[in-house]
């Protein structure tokens, strides 16, 4: 990098002077050139000095040390796998968490919408549509589930570039020292949105806020970070893929297993020890827990007789008996109901833009019923099956509010003030012919847990959403 | 070009490509950090620093110890390899424990009252998947053994045979 080289770009010497000072004008900015590039090539000579007195440092012992890290099987090809798991499965996860933040419709106000300063990262956000009527059971299900299934994925993936966080020195050029920092976000994002979630869905609420806010701005975080490492490395990871072929591997026993090929990476053994295993038996292991994590999880969320084999998943048994023996998300008790809120004196407040309504539960009984067969499903993952519930159509109340093309509804529950405790529905989830105030479900009344005497059940609502306990409806345009 | 690339250390494009990224995360950092910033902060990079530099390094000094303390057991027969016996049932029951481990030590508070279900359940649970694993595994080295005396009998036999024919 010698003095005087090519001029600087446009644009970048100031405006433009007239013509006639124009010798004047070419002579000084070639001063102030000349002087500009001295001081760029002392400055970068600087740099180059203290990088390569770095450089010339041996690296520290123990893991900084090129020889301490000595698995015959690490190498570019096995992270590559793992990596294109993790190339496919991470886009899944943050497109059904994308799809879940949707699904709550933030858009209808700060009643609904937990991150009012989101800005730019809700700029994809529409109207949440209730067909098909599984669609949140189906996203949020696998959201969750395939989470907990790619841990092991996540684990083996840090595990086989682990000699790189040690690399000496710590940075060579200033774009491997911004890649690195970049890493940073993608380590720790990575493993505090599975922390994180996994921690929510167990409703174990240690971590330092709301989760909601947390896990989404979290997901940004991550996610950015995971664009430029996959964009950057995709080529690599096509090489490493190609460079051994799947199915030789899988025939490969332990006495054949030699190392990769020394990788510019620094991921391959300088002094490898003897294999205690195979690529087969690496790859056989993660993926065995993942089978294993999706045996004990996925029962959750798809319900009926498999809900048992949930083994170790929060909502693998059934709370009771009976028609009312399904999932509880929320028990009365839990949010505090007041029974004498939810006795005979309960009545149903309808306002619109004509006089308010109030129903006892009997006059409620009395209108003509509806019945939609519509699951519940949570954002923590796990769902029913359809239930056969029945009730009045909002679109029937949000006419007899005087407003047959209500835009949006807020649904006010009994339950005291907080999180969930009220909702605005949107029209389409009005109008939709399935969307009840529901009384009564697989023909008994509604439990107490299940929101007696009157509850809002909506196709594809998050379960969160289908507010229980209610006791006032407001319909708006 | 190639003065930016000897002083960069590489292509424009990645210097883009960060400064892109950088400028998402700073948008969602100010937005996670917004309350109480420094517990995040710790979280996210205790998060990091909790993998790379407690967990990693405890399971593979566990893997190294165990293959270490049991190789100095003279073999008084050929042994097969069988430290994948005893490292496939700890990685699986491990990630069980990794993923459960609040409800398996019923660390939720609102977890029963919520969902209505006794907590209880889940260590003794977790515990019998463990004792399949290992005894699966168990089962499995012992065929491995099996099949393994099996063959050095018949590799010493062959040297010597007629010797103990029958008469």
């Amino acid at each position: 990098m010698d003095s005087g080289g090519r001029p600087p770009a446009p644009g970048s010497d100031g405006p433009q002077r007239p013509s006639s000072e124009k010798g004047h004008a070419q002579g000084r900015l070639e001063r102030v050139r000349a002087a500009a590039a001295a001081l760029a090539t002392k400055g970068t000579a600087g740099i180059r000095a203290l990088v390569r007195r770095v450089e010339q440092t041996p690296p520290p012992p123990g893991p900084f040390r090129p020889g301490f890290w000595r698995s015959p099987i690490r190498g570019p090809w096995l992270t590559s796998v793992f990596g294109l798991v993790l190339l496919v499965g991470i886009p899944i996860l943050f497109v059904t968490g994308a799809l879940s933040y949707a699904a709550y419709n933030p858009g209808l106000g700060t009643l609904n919408d937990q991150t009012p300063d989101k800005g730019l990262l809700g700029f994809y956000l529409f109207d949440w549509p209730t067909h098909p009527y599984w669609l949140y059971r189906l996203t949020q299900g696998v959201h969750v589930t395939l989470g907990v299934v790619l841990v092991p994925v996540v684990l083996a993936k840090l595990w086989s570039v682990i000699p790189k966080l040690f690399e000496w020195p710590p940075a060579r050029s200033a774009a491997q020292a911004l890649e690195r920092l970049s890493l940073l976000a993608l380590v720790g994002g990575v493993v505090f949105e599975f922390v994180t979630g996994i921690l929510n869905i167990q409703l174990y609420y240690v971590f330092p806020g709301s989760f909601y806010t947390l896990h989404f701005y979290g997901a940004w975080v991550f996610i950015a970070a995971f664009v430029v490492h996959a964009s950057l490395k995709l080529r690599r990871m096509t090489r490493a893929l190609r460079s051994r072929n799947l199915l030789t591997e899988m025939r490969t026993g332990l006495d054949d297993t030699q190392p990769e090929p020394p990788d510019p990476d620094g991921l391959v053994a300088l002094g490898p020890a003897a294999p205690t295993t195979t690529r087969r038996g690496a790859l056989a292991m993660v993926g065995g827990g993942s089978l294993l994590l999706l045996v004990v999880t996925a029962g959750q969320s798809i319900g009926g007789r498999l809900r048992g084999t949930a083994l170790l998943a929060p909502h693998n048994r059934d709370p009771g008996s009976g028609p009312n023996g399904f999932q509880i998300n929320k028990t009365a008790a839990a949010v505090g109901i007041n029974p004498a809120h939810v006795g005979p004196d309960w009545r149903l407040e309808i306002h619109g833009p004509g006089p308010m309504l109030v129903l006892t539960r009997a006059q409620l009984l009395a209108m003509p019923q509806h019945a939609a067969a519509l699951p519940i499903a949570c954002v923590e993952g796990w769902s029913t099956p359809d239930q056969r519930w029945n009730g009045l159509r909002l679109a029937d109340l949000a006419a007899l509010a005087g407003i047959p093309d209500a835009g949006s509804v807020l649904v006010e529950s009994v339950q005291p003030p907080g999180p969930y405790s009220s909702v605005v529905l949107r029209g389409n989830q009005i109008h939709d012919p399935r969307s009840l105030l529901a009384l009564r479900v697989n023909g008994a009344d509604l439990s107490l847990d299940h929101g007696y005497p009157a509850r809002v059940i909506v196709p594809a609502n998050p379960g969160v959403n289908n507010t229980k306990w209610v006791h006032r409806l407001t319909f708006r345009t | 070009m190639a003065r930016f690339v000897r002083w960069y250390g590489s292509g424009p494009l990645h210097l883009l490509v960060l400064i892109a990224s950088f400028a998402i995360t700073g948008y969602a950092l100010v937005r996670l950090f917004a309350v109480r910033p420094l517990e995040v902060a710790i979280w996210f990079v205790g998060a990091a620093i909790l993998h790379d530099l407690i967990l990693l390094p405890l399971y593979s000094l566990a893997d190294l110890s165990a293959q270490a303390v049991l190789r100095h057991r003279a073999p008084r027969m050929p042994q097969p390899p069988w430290i994948n016996y005893l490292r496939v049932p700890t990685f699986l029951a491990g990630v069980l424990l990794l993923v459960w481990f609040p409800l398996i030590f019923d660390l939720s508070i609102p977890y029963p009252g919520a969902a209505r279900l006794p907590e209880g359940v889940y260590l003794g649970r977790w515990l019998a998947i463990t004792a399949v694993l290992f005894a699966a595994s168990a089962l499995a080295f012992a065929l491995k053994l099996r099949r393994v005396h099996r063959a050095t009998r018949a590799t010493k036999e062959r040297p010597a045979p007629g010797h103990d024919a029958a008469p």
